[in-house]
């Protein structure tokens, strides 16, 4: 695989926090690559820096040191202006807790990544309500997120984190608030409609149901990338991974 | 981003009417209070501008207000008559007076005595009868406050309500009758007693025996005079104290600002209002903010940048407060008009509108700066944290 084929490529990448009484190095020199049409899921125990990992490589975050290149774009280089640009365009996210904006119904929510790159809201809405009908929402466009179930809401998220066509979607803990069933369901559906070919998913999660649908598993800890393993070896994998987490 | 902003405010109905409750408070305190402490500072002058027409008041120098009468010689009349550029100089009598009234008891009476021959300084408005009626013996004109008050006849039927003092009826004015030729509709004064017109020849027979009884001289300066030259040239001549109309309201307006407990008391209160308004519309509007830190950090995090953030914050906060401020002055004016009937002293000029914008926009800038310092501080990274 090129690099050009690359969707992120991480380089000795470090971010420490400074607490005031000390600092935590949360990346202890990273090196991942992760291709495009790919699902790499990143797991590992809590405070491994699994989620300091995808705010870097998601651009809202800076490192101390290292190189961060997503699609060829390393963020270290971009103005604050033309990172935020890059952002809106490229990058698509999907959290744990939804973080839908409570006032906003489920089709406004999904048309904010538009709003934001520049669409007029009118036809913004009508786009988000084509991708909620692809999701299996579209009798829900109108709902608020208080209205909707869980699922329904990490639904919507996945909808959001679509709807801009963007080239690297970063999920964090998509699955951890939902029921087996749920979750499966979201895994799939994220699944079908988020991995292209010209697309890269990463997905961070303790959830180990869903590391089948994984192409490849990094696994963290303390800091550093373990191990990095392909799904078709799951079985032996899926035990390790469950031991770490 | 604006529409989101706005939904992101009026989303959270309880939130949303807590800003604006808070502002509109804030609002109507800044407006309402002083309306009534304007109101009250200008009855002080109400004499002075219902009288109207002279130029320039004519005093004792030792005056300090319009109801601080300290009684000249008549022949002040004519020496201020003698001064160049005078058209006109008339007499004014103001002083308290006993009234008897139809049931034996007794009743203070603000006494205004008019030039006999040109009646200058009448009341503004005749309810009942004309003011030439002055001239009928024994003729005094009385305030419509004072004949339906304090002056009004006993009750014909026990419990029933007093019979107002009318056109016919009689008063006893230091012994001396007084028959009622008129009722005319003055403005509030800060004093409560009623008003009884009469000729100056007439209020000089009523007004207790005292060598000087003169109040007041009343000038009209000759067309294209200089008002301002022409009082000093009083000044300057009689030796006695002499102001332009505003400028006789204005001493009679700085005599109550200085000396009594009034600006103080609506001061504090007005503070109160502003203190109480910025700590509800500005504790709230701060906490709308936090509650939404993860909402504006999604957004951030999702590509938007800090500019567009403030300009969200602002016009959250410019609406707020634009309906918080329109809602506390709608309020205020609402209250004007439903007291403009009673006893209550209130006036609402322009400067208030601009003195309760600026406070309401103080608190509003005030919440969205701390606010807007919040967000723009925050790191979008939070999104990932549980």
């Amino acid at each position: 695989m090129t690099s050009s084929e690359l969707a992120v490529k991480c380089r000795q990448l470090v971010k420490t926090y400074d607490t005031g009484d000390q600092k935590i190095t949360a990346l202890q020199g990273i090196d991942l690559d992760i291709h495009l049409g790919e699902l790499m899921m990143l797991v590992g125990p809590s405070g491994c820096g699994k989620t300091t990992l995808i705010s870097v490589i998601a651009g809202i975050l800076d490192q101390d040191s290292g190189q961060c290149d997503v699609f060829g774009v390393d963020w270290l280089h971009l103005s604050s202006k033309d990172k935020l640009l890059f952002r809106a365009q490229n990058i698509g996210f999907v959290f744990q807790a939804y973080n839908l904006l409570p006032t906003l119904t489920a089709a406004e929510n999904v048309a904010v990544p538009l709003i934001i790159n520049g669409m007029k809201r009118q036809l913004a809405v009508r786009k988000a309500a084509e991708l909620l009908e692809k999701v299996g929402l579209a009798k829900r466009a109108e709902s608020l997120p208080s209205q909707l179930s869980g699922g329904q809401q990490q639904r919507v998220a996945i909808a959001r984190s679509l709807v801009h066509n963007p080239r690297l979607i970063v999920c964090d803990e998509p699955t951890s608030a939902l029921d087996h069933q749920t979750g499966i369901h979201v895994i799939e559906l994220l699944k079908s409609v988020a991995v292209a070919s010209d697309r890269a998913l990463i997905i961070v999660t303790h959830d180990a149901r869903i590391f089948d649908y994984a192409d490849r598993i990094a696994k963290m800890d303390d800091g550093r990338i373990d191990s990095v393993a392909v799904v078709t070896q799951h079985s032996q994998f899926n035990k390790e991974v469950e031991n770490v987490t | 981003m604006n529409y989101i902003a706005l939904k992101m405010l009026m989303g959270d109905r309880g939130k949303y009417l807590g800003i604006v409750m808070g502002l509109t408070f804030a609002s109507l305190i800044m407006t309402q209070q002083p309306a009534i402490f304007v109101g009250l500072m200008a009855r002080s002058f109400s004499f002075i501008s219902d009288v109207g027409l002279p130029d320039i008041w004519v005093m004792d120098p030792k005056v300090q207000f319009v109801d601080d009468i300290k009684p000249l010689q008549d022949t002040e009349l004519y020496r201020v008559r003698g001064v160049e550029g005078v058209d006109w100089a008339m007499p004014l009598y103001k002083g308290m007076i006993k009234a008897r009234l139809y049931d034996g008891t007794f009743q203070t009476c603000n006494v205004t005595g008019l030039d006999d021959t040109t009646l200058i300084g009448g009341p503004p408005v005749m309810l009942k009868g004309k003011l030439e009626d002055l001239r009928r013996s024994d003729g005094v004109i009385v305030d419509i406050d004072g004949a339906r008050d304090k002056l009004a006849k006993k009750p014909t039927v026990n419990g029933g309500k007093p019979v107002p003092l009318d056109v016919g009826d009689t008063l006893e004015l230091n012994d001396r009758r007084a028959v009622v030729v008129g009722i005319a509709k003055n403005t509030r004064t800060f004093q409560s007693q009623p008003i009884i017109y009469t000729t100056y020849s007439r209020a000089m027979l009523y007004a207790p025996r005292e060598r000087k009884l003169l109040s007041f001289v009343l000038v009209k300066a000759k067309p294209g005079e200089d008002i301002a030259r022409l009082v000093q040239r009083i000044r300057d001549t009689t030796g006695l104290a002499a102001y332009t109309q505003d400028e006789f309201k204005a001493l009679t307006v700085n005599y109550f600002l200085k000396n009594t407990g009034i600006p103080i008391n609506f001061g504090i209160s007005v503070l109160l209002g502003f203190i109480v308004g910025a700590a509800i519309a500005g504790q709230t509007f701060y906490n709308f903010t936090l509650e939404n830190l993860r909402q504006f950090g999604v957004l951030k995090a999702m590509g938007t940048s800090n500019w567009v953030l403030l300009r969200m914050i602002l016009l959250q906060a410019v609406l707020v407060g634009s309906i918080g401020y329109g809602m506390g002055v709608g309020l205020t004016a609402l209250f004007g008009y439903a007291m403009r009937n009673t006893i209550l002293a209130f006036k609402f000029p322009w400067q208030l509108l601009v003195f309760s914008a600026t406070g309401v926009t103080l608190i509003v800038a005030f919440a969205a700066l701390i606010s807007i310092r919040k967000v723009i501080k925050l790191e979008p990274a939070v999104v990932f944290k549980g």
